[in-house]
């Protein structure tokens, strides 16, 4: 009890400066052990603990009381307090212990994610507070919770553009493969294809099943975004990425092929065909909104050639069956800003205009400007990269050794050679 | 602004003779009527003769009487020569359909194929003796010899061999010609087109200057070839290119009927505005300057229908220019090396005069341009969305009016659409790559630090 009373003194005392929180740190990981055993003791110290001012204590005594397999029911509600509230500085100290805790946290509201939505997202902000470009091992579960929960603007909010440290590989692919089915969810389908993207080209040794998914959803949302469909995957993907992706993707790669001769009809008989195997892959309301996009890319080539047409003669050219549901479509394309026309009721006719956009107004002007300072940003980080790494000593090491290998190939000479085992 | 348009009927003026020179090969043979088959055969002498009877024959649909002409005009002709195989597929052709005359005449065979074996024996003899002997100039004649003869008795490929072993026995250039002809005549045979641009190539690589009439043959030779492999343009130069000295000399190929033919289609169908007036119609102010189309216009004059079609084609006279294309077809759909591209041909030519149509105007009434083609309005606008796709037409057809109207992409918008679009790409594709990069470096150090 005293080893007790007196972590609770030096907690609540040394929680002022960065001087103190170290030495407070150093002595709670030597009273680690001790804080598991007791777990009654554990609430009680909480008690007299503010969250918010003793922070790093209070991370400590939390951790030990969860790191049992049975939890007090109060534990979850403490913990999702505690993380509203904590201070990020004194996190920044702990910070695995922290990342473990909320895991544990989302592991247990997971049936419930509505509850842990909104503790999950502050806890990832006070991470990226710290270093904002850095993808911390807790953005894929905040996804996952958000994605449980539907709660598809709250996820959207932590996508950011400007990732560009990554601890864990897993975790990345985890992060984009979520964001991308938010996106989704969102309906913004560009983005959804950048994330989908990256997952897919990601260099990996062996194919994981995240690639798998996220490929055979990467293939649909380009078909929805773009029209676009091709049998290959981007040059810049890994080797064992472009032997092994294509294996599983077959129904796929039919949607795509029958997408690209533009026949609704032979694409909604594939859609039935394979429909148990896009249920499997819970795709298969993707896949519906693909075919209706098929719609709307038809229509689309018919703005280029025409100036004014029915509507019978767009419902024939299309496929539709008739009139008033070309209506509906052309209608909702203007609506979403992807053509723009006139529609003459009494006539029945569609005009197409050309896009009224000048890029003559200082708005354009200004979107323009941001799009050059953002290039040449992006310039610079990617000099200065080639730069650092330059200068490794890791890729020198490597570069050089497999030079010198290929020059060296005499067989006794090989062992006096510096190497790294890789 | 409409322009005034002469759709009075098509001012057709058949002439008949060009120079007023009675030849009988200046008759217009290849004309809309139907044709003429003891006249077209005429013009060719030789193999070709007979292959192109025979073409007819299997081509003239249910055409009993030209069937029956053409075969019989191949019999008498075949009967001449010492080719048993082909005489054996006319008869059985034939059928006995005309009389007693042309019945399988198994004398004739026999002592054809007696004097062949025997003629075979004696030049293979002749042909031992003068390899002992050595002497270059007698083995060349003797594989010549055998060439002609396997030529004649229709084993081409046996013929073709001999005439190319000639090649080591040429002494002087004339020699290498009169190979490289040899080959010529039996590649085109034997429908071997590849050789026939080679052959044609080795001839024309020759260092002395070629006799006029052997360089009108090579280059319709080379055009036949080009035509055969569907580069049209390429053939339509070579077939221009052709001096009129070439007159019947060829007669065992082509015929300068053929000649005019063949090169003014491929030109309708190949070559734009510009290079079609410098080569076919002569700007009648700068005589001077193109006196080699006066050489054309020569061909030109044998098939008066080419003529007149080309000129309608010019002058924008459509309606009357496909009404001669209509006309000419089912007599170029026996000739037996336009046969398989007649279509094509067609199709490009109307292709072209559908743009050539529409590129002065800003707007286009479909209905009066409907007549000008003489098709129905729902069918052109079928073809020019075909056209529009393809990028042939820069127009948008308002299909409400029936007017086609110019749409001239404007190219400042189009500049800054694109550079937004390639400001974004250039976006994700280096953040893409950072990350990537980024992913790999901490490989290396997840590895190294593991191994330390």
């Amino acid at each position: 009890m005293n080893k007790m009373e007196a972590l609770i003194t030096s907690i609540q005392g040394l929680s002022g400066s960065l001087g103190d929180l170290c030495a407070l740190h150093a002595r709670l990981r030597k009273a680690e052990d001790s804080l598991r055993i007791n777990s009654n003791v554990q609430l009680s110290i909480l008690k007299q603990l503010d969250p918010s001012i003793h922070s790093l204590g209070y991370l400590y005594i939390l951790e030990a009381s969860t790191s049992g397999p049975v939890w007090k029911k109060k534990a979850t509600l403490l913990i999702a307090q505690f993380i509203n509230c904590c201070d990020a500085g004194q996190i920044r100290l702990a910070s695995e212990k922290f990342v473990i805790l909320c895991k544990r946290f989302k592991d247990r509201v997971f049936k419930d994610p509505l509850r842990g939505v909104g503790p999950m997202l502050s806890a990832v902000r006070k991470l990226v507070q710290v270093s904002p470009k850095r993808l911390t091992a807790l953005h894929p579960d905040c996804l996952q919770l958000c994605l449980q929960a539907k709660c598809y603007l709250a996820g959207f909010s932590i996508l950011s553009d400007d990732i560009v440290e990554v601890d864990e590989p897993r975790d990345f692919h985890l992060y984009c493969y979520y964001g991308g089915m938010i996106c989704i969810g969102l309906k913004g389908f560009q983005k959804a294809s950048e994330l989908l993207y990256n997952v897919v080209t990601a260099p990996m040794h062996e194919v994981n099943s995240i690639a798998f998914e996220a490929y055979k959803k990467y293939i649909l949302v380009n078909l929805i975004h773009s029209g676009q469909f091709s049998n290959s995957l981007p040059k810049c993907a890994s080797s064992v990425a472009q032997k092994n992706l294509k294996n599983w993707c077959t129904p796929y790669y039919e949607v795509g092929n029958y997408y690209n001769d533009g026949k609704i009809s032979e694409l909604e008989a594939v859609v039935v065909a394979y429909s148990s195997d896009f249920e499997n892959d819970n795709n298969l309301g993707l896949v519906k909104q693909a075919v209706a996009s098929l719609y709307k890319r038809n229509i689309l080539r018919l703005t280029q050639k025409y100036l004014t047409l029915s509507l019978e003669d767009i419902a024939n050219m299309v496929q539709l069956p008739n009139a008033k549901e070309a209506e509906m479509h052309v209608l909702q394309m203007i609506q979403d800003g992807q053509i723009h026309a006139l529609i003459n009721q009494k006539d029945g006719m569609v005009r197409f205009l050309e896009d009224p956009e000048q890029y003559k107004t200082s708005e354009m002007i200004d979107v323009m400007d941001s799009v050059i300072q953002r290039t040449i940003g992006l310039s610079k980080n990617l000099i200065a990269m080639d730069n650092s790494l330059s200068c490794d000593p890791l890729y020198v090491g490597k570069s050089q050794v497999g030079r010198e290998r290929q020059r060296y190939d005499f067989g006794d000479d090989f062992d006096n050679f510096p190497h790294f085992s890789m | 602004m409409e322009r005034d348009e002469e759709t009075s009927g098509p001012m057709m003026e058949m002439c008949t003779n060009g120079g007023g020179e009675e030849k009988s090969n200046r008759r217009p043979i290849i004309s809309g009527e139907p044709l003429d088959i003891e006249a077209y055969a005429t013009l060719y002498k030789g193999r070709t003769k007979i292959m192109r009877l025979l073409f007819i024959a299997s081509h003239c649909g249910g055409n009993q009487t030209m069937q029956l002409e053409a075969l019989r005009m191949a019999y008498d002709e075949i009967k001449k020569g010492e080719n048993t195989q082909l005489f054996r597929d006319v008869v059985n052709r034939i059928n006995g359909r005309l009389g007693d005359k042309y019945m399988m005449d198994s004398a004739w065979c026999e002592a054809v194929d007696r004097r062949a074996e025997q003629k075979k024996g004696r030049l293979e003899n002749e042909l031992s003796s003068y390899r002992t002997n050595l002497i270059k100039e007698s083995i060349r004649m003797g594989h010549n010899d055998f060439g002609d003869f396997y030529y004649a008795c229709g084993l081409l490929n046996d013929a073709f061999k001999n005439y190319v072993r000639t090649r080591d026995y040429c002494t002087t250039a004339k020699h290498i010609i009169h190979m490289c002809m040899n080959a010529i005549l039996v590649s085109i045979e034997m429908g071997q087109f590849s050789h026939v641009s080679s052959y044609v190539n080795k001839a024309e690589q020759n260092p002395e200057t070629l006799d006029p009439i052997v360089a009108a043959k090579l280059r319709c030779a080379s055009g036949l070839a080009h035509l055969e492999l569907k580069k049209y343009k390429l053939a339509a130069r070579k077939f221009l290119d052709v001096s009129p000295e070439l007159g019947n000399s060829y007669n065992e190929v082509i015929a300068p009927q053929d000649v005019a033919t063949y090169g003014g289609l491929c030109a309708l169908a190949s070559f734009d505005r510009s290079e079609l007036k410098a080569f076919i119609y002569p700007n009648k102010i700068f005589h001077i300057l193109l006196i080699d189309n006066i050489n054309f216009r020569d061909f030109l004059e044998l098939v008066p229908e080419v003529r007149e079609l080309i000129n309608d084609f010019y002058s924008s006279r459509y309606a009357s220019c496909l009404e001669y294309l209509g006309s000419l077809r089912a007599n170029l759909l026996l000739d037996i090396h336009l046969h398989d591209h007649v279509d094509t041909l067609y199709d490009q030519i109307r292709k072209k005069a559908l743009i050539q149509y529409t590129l002065p105007f800003v707007s286009v009434d479909l209905s009066r341009m409907a007549d000008a083609f003489k098709t129905s309005v729902s069918g052109l606008e079928k073809e020019l969305e075909a056209l529009i796709t393809d990028n042939q037409i820069q127009a948008r057809i308002d299909s409400h009016n029936k007017i086609l109207y110019a749409r001239h992409a404007d190219q400042r918008n189009a500049t800054f659409q694109k550079v937004l679009q390639m400001g974004n790409e250039f976006d994700r594709d280096v953040r893409s790559m950072l990350l990537r990069a980024n992913l790999l470096k901490h490989e290396y150090h997840a590895r190294a630090s593991r191994n330390h």
